[in-house]
């Protein structure tokens, strides 16, 4: 019996770190727009940055999920 | 094609018969969470799904060469072998799903042919140790590795997000979660089309090649993915909503925060570790997400009630398609009339179980509620005023992302 551990821990480490980061990368996009939704303490509203950086965090999104289904295609 | 027998057509249809069973049993790995946190209405959810399922299959070319990973021998296999393993996997898939509790359909066919070369050729054709490399340590793995990944991503977005309290933000961000989390479900219904459905092909294609219609080491026909991809996307279809409500609300109430960390983990898994070379169970890694998002959540719970059934379930399927498989292939090995009686057990099995499960139905109209609340009455013979209610309830959840603070996918009472 021969069982792959190194396979094992990279399935680990890179389903963790890819999970958290990109899980975080779309929260702050999420926020990102939500800050653009004016609030009733009349906080929030445009924020041209923000919009941006929102816009930054769902294309690596978007890259993140094209490479997933190269990996499914390929 | 003129050379295929009465066995051989028997074997492929059966084939067919357990990719679809595959199918429905999983469309809850991929919209279980996409369902009961309101991301997409259930028939939506359920179409989405058998599509990319549908599209999945046709996408890769890279045939499992094998159709056990090397579990058994499988040369010199008989062709009633594989029915009977598939006779086991199947009804085995059937009364996981009656009962509601999600299970790999992989290792129901791995069990099946287990017991099923045993029963024909001894215990010398399974290699032992790849049984603990292939099934039983991935069974422990996968839900582990997705649950931590959800659990430390659920903390980690509820603490990104935790200033905002304003109304009209928590509605923008709970329809980007929604958002993100099918893109998640898509994804994991593309890889299964594209593992699963190519299983059922290297199945057939082995028994055309045990059979001497094809040539020893062929490429699947074309009829033969063809066929393999539309039985999957039909099974995915028609939806397993017993184990979808398990997935999606009876382990634990999932926000739509917890479903897309949820559902992003195990896509995450799932395409890691097919291409890392340590495959995990596709059922098991969203199972594990799912319990994981749901301890991720401050106040979030887990049913370890459910979970436990669950994880009973999964240690009995391989045993209990290899006993299945092993009777089957006992009665098969008696001649033509053993493959007779194995075929009308089979029919008459399913048919018995389908019978059981309509007696408690769970479809799209009730596939939010909590398990357990339907009672006998409910059940009875589809009940209008009953209906409605739990529709209404269905469009409140669906369209009232304006709290999404509040648990959405659970009408209050029933």
């Amino acid at each position: 019996m021969n069982i792959d551990w190194a396979a094992l821990a990279s399935v680990f480490g890179v389903s963790l770190v890819s999970t958290v980061a990109l899980v975080g990368l779309f929260t702050l996009g999420i926020l990102g727009l939500a800050k653009q939704v004016p609030t009733a303490q009349g906080g929030g509203g445009p924020h041209a940055a923000a919009r941006v950086g929102a816009y930054a965090c769902f294309a690596l999104c978007a890259a993140a999920v094209a490479y997933g289904i190269y990996l499914i295609v390929v | 094609m003129e050379h295929i027998t009465l066995l051989l057509a028997i074997v492929v249809v059966t084939a067919l018969v357990f990719d679809f069973t595959n199918g429905f049993h999983d469309t809850a790995n991929a919209m279980a969470t996409t369902i009961s946190t309101g991301a997409l209405k259930p028939k939506t959810a359920v179409a989405m799904s058998a599509v990319l399922n549908l599209v999945g299959a046709f996408l890769s070319v890279e045939v499992a060469k094998t159709i056990s990973g090397g579990i058994i021998n499988e040369d010199g296999l008989r062709t009633e072998v594989i029915f009977a393993a598939l006779v086991g996997a199947i009804l085995w898939n059937l009364l996981t799903w009656l009962v509601g509790l999600p299970s790999s359909s992989s290792h129901a066919l791995f069990g099946g042919l287990i017991g099923a070369a045993v029963m024909s050729a001894g215990w010398s054709s399974i290699d032992g140790g790849t049984v603990v490399t292939k099934v039983l340590l991935p069974a422990i793995a996968a839900p582990l590795v997705a649950g931590v990944a959800a659990l430390l991503a659920t903390k980690l977005t509820y603490r990104l997000n935790r200033k905002v309290t304003d109304e009209a933000q928590l509605k923008s961000t709970a329809k980007g979660y929604r958002a993100g989390q099918i893109a998640s479900a898509g994804l994991v219904s593309l890889a299964h089309g594209t593992n699963d459905a190519q299983k059922t092909m290297g199945i057939i294609t082995l028994a055309l090649v045990t059979g001497g219609v094809l040539a020893p080491g062929s490429n699947p026909p074309v009829w033969v993915i063809a066929s393999a991809g539309i039985a999957i996307a039909l099974g995915t279809y028609l939806g397993g909503w017993r184990i979808i409500r398990t997935m999606g609300s009876g382990l634990t109430d999932l926000r739509p925060p917890q479903g897309f960390a949820a559902q992003t983990s195990a896509a995450t898994v799932i395409l890691a570790s097919s291409h890392l070379g340590f495959s995990l169970s596709t059922t098991q890694s969203c199972s594990g997400a799912v319990m994981g998002a749901g301890l991720g959540r401050k106040g979030g719970v887990v049913r370890w009630s459910t979970a436990t059934r669950m994880f009973v379930a999964w240690g009995l399927t391989l045993p209990a398609a290899g006993l299945i498989g092993a009777g089957a292939e006992f009665l098969t090995k008696q001649g033509p009339w053993g493959v007779a009686v194995v075929a009308v057990v089979l029919v008459a099995g399913s048919g018995a179980i389908w019978l059981l499960s309509r007696r408690k139905p769970v479809d799209h109209t009730n596939v939010n509620e909590p398990a357990g609340v339907v009672t006998t009455a409910i059940a009875s013979v589809s009940p209008p005023p009953v209906g409605t209610t739990v529709t209404t309830d269905l469009k409140t959840t669906i369209h009232a992302p304006a709290e999404p603070q509040t648990d959405p996918a659970r009408p209050a009472t029933v």
